[in-house]
């Protein structure tokens, strides 16, 4: 399923996977993205770094269309989805997506949310989605017992690793993690650190990854991007952002309270 | 803040016609997914298992008490002018007509709109419908389509339900207590009942089975805001349901009565 798409994008030779092209979104009054440029190559895995309110989830949203941006435009392997329902829905069936509290549907088992994306969009037999469910479930280290369970008896910590299966089960080209280590303590937010950067290399997916955990980012990331008051304020490889020589950076990552960003409450609301 | 008079008045206009527009455009999107493909039988069937089956012993209770205290309270006035005789009729006639749809209406809005509301709005707060969207499904057909359909299909079988166990509960009453003669109360029930009676009580049932649904799916899909936000959506929910069951079946009654 994967292959046809990945073949096509050879064609291109230096033709981004992703590419948001000055990305503008308001909400009422409150500006939250303002001409945001990013570009993702195929294969590569960026993480995405800001304040709480800054915009990344917007940004997040208005790649994966559930919000429309007033400006600008998102393309995948070239072909513009913010505007078209039909690209857009093409597009969805290519991207696995991990969300911030996992996002399981409460109602259904285990297995059955791991296989969501087989039997619902790609009409697969529930007895053969079973079995790549409980595969898939073993790649992020949950074993079968557990395939019956309800996701309201899980750990956050399993919970998570059940999202993770969900996003990687039907072998997208892209995937998209929304801070995928808030909420869990620091062992296992390694852990699941781990088993991102495994599972995107396994798929060889292009990985966008949103968090404001700089370990987080520095264990994910070939490159780094910040972002700040809607547009991205720096980006580079990982290895480089100790030696940024840029402000927001700087006083990002060593988590200081004095700097060039300055956290307006109000402003924070918005985001 | 204080507003001007007029203007408030104004605010408020504008409010409820966008209020109103949004719910049409919610409605039409809605319904225009359940007759596009795909379909998901296996979530019908829940939906009207949950809807139908469990909504039986709260609409079965509601007909009975209605039908039993219609026999006693319509004695109460009959019998001061000798008319006990059409005591049958009267009862048959409000339960079928009028009682049976509007009481299981509103049971099941704040039984089912309730419920929906609170499970819709729940998803959406935890972004479990952003998360169908990527995986490529719609949460309009996935979501709200079995809803509405188990709602339009399921309650004109509670009516028929209520209708029957609420004349039975008259039966009970007038037999038992006031002393008729069985055979005589059951030819009287049937003597002057006609389809046109129960079938108008079944197309309200259908309009309120639909009604209520869609309210429950409305408040639940545009909820936010967290556990308060999930709360206010379920209030809304039955509040608006039972509303629009009592207005639309004067807006039937009165289209059925004209002719």
């Amino acid at each position: 399923m994967s292959a046809p798409a990945n073949a096509r994008t050879g064609l291109g030779g230096n033709q981004p996977k992703i590419a948001l092209r000055g990305l503008c979104k308001a909400f009422g009054g409150a500006v939250v993205l303002d001409g945001l440029d990013l570009e993702i190559g195929t294969g590569e895995s960026v993480v995405v770094i800001g304040c709480s309110g800054v915009g990344k989830s917007v940004m997040l949203k208005c790649l994966l269309g559930l919000l429309r941006p007033d400006a600008g435009s998102v393309t995948i392997d070239g072909q513009e989805i913010s505007r078209s329902r039909t690209a857009r829905e093409g597009a969805m069936r290519r991207i696995g997506m991990l969300f911030q509290n996992a996002a399981l549907f409460d109602s259904l088992p285990v297995w059955e949310n791991v296989a969501f994306g087989l039997i619902q969009a790609q009409g697969m037999p529930r007895g053969e989605a079973r079995e790549i469910a409980i595969e898939t479930m073993a790649q992020v280290g949950l074993d079968a017992d557990s395939a019956d369970l309800y996701p309201a008896a899980l750990s956050g910590g399993m919970r998570k690793r059940v999202g993770l299966a969900r996003a990687i089960a039907t072998k997208p080209e892209i995937i998209l993690f929304d801070e995928p280590t808030t909420g869990l303590d620091p062992i296992m937010a390694d852990v699941i650190n781990d088993l991102i950067v495994t599972c995107t290399h396994e798929l060889g997916a292009t990985a966008l990854t949103i968090t404001h955990d700089m370990r987080s980012a520095r264990k994910i990331a070939d490159r780094i991007a910040m972002i700040h008051d809607g547009t991205i304020v720096w980006q580079g490889p990982a290895a480089e952002i100790d030696s940024s020589r840029n402000a927001h950076v700087e006083q990002f990552v060593n988590g200081r309270a004095e700097g060039p960003i300055q956290l307006a409450v109000a402003h924070a609301a918005a985001g | 803040m204080k507003r001007p008079p007029l203007q408030a008045i104004g605010h408020g206009v504008l409010a409820l016609f966008e209020a109103v527009g949004r719910l049409s455009l919610f409605a039409l999107e809605a319904t225009s997914h359940c007759a596009r493909p795909p379909f998901y039988p296996r979530l019908l069937l829940r939906q009207m298992v949950e809807i139908g089956f469990y909504s039986l012993p709260v609409v079965g209770l509601t007909g009975l008490f209605a039908g039993m205290v219609l026999a006693l309270q319509s004695y109460t006035g009959f019998s001061r002018f000798s008319a006990e005789s059409t005591i049958p009729t009267v009862v048959v006639l409000s339960i079928t007509r009028e009682l049976g749809p509007v009481l299981a209406g509103l049971m099941v809005a704040g039984r089912v709109g309730a419920a929906m509301a609170a499970e819709i709005g729940t998803m959406r707060v935890t972004e479990q419908i952003d998360a169908l969207t990527t995986l490529s499904t719609n949460p309009h057909k996935y979501l709200i389509v079995p809803r509405l359909l188990a709602g339009l299909l399921m309650l004109p079988f509670l009516v028929l339900v209520t209708d029957i166990i609420g004349v039975g509960g008259g039966y009970l009453v007038s037999v038992y207590k006031l002393g008729f003669n069985p055979d005589a109360y059951i030819n009287n029930t049937l003597e002057y009942l006609e389809v046109m009676d129960v079938a108008s009580g079944l197309v309200k049932a259908a309009v309120f089975g639909y009604l209520i649904a869609l309210m429950g799916c409305y408040q639940g899909f545009h909820s936010k805001g967290g556990a308060q936000g999930v709360g206010k959506a379920t209030t809304n929910a039955v509040v608006t349901g039972a509303i629009l069951v009592l207005i639309f079946n004067y807006i039937i009654t009165e289209a059925f009565f004209a002719q």
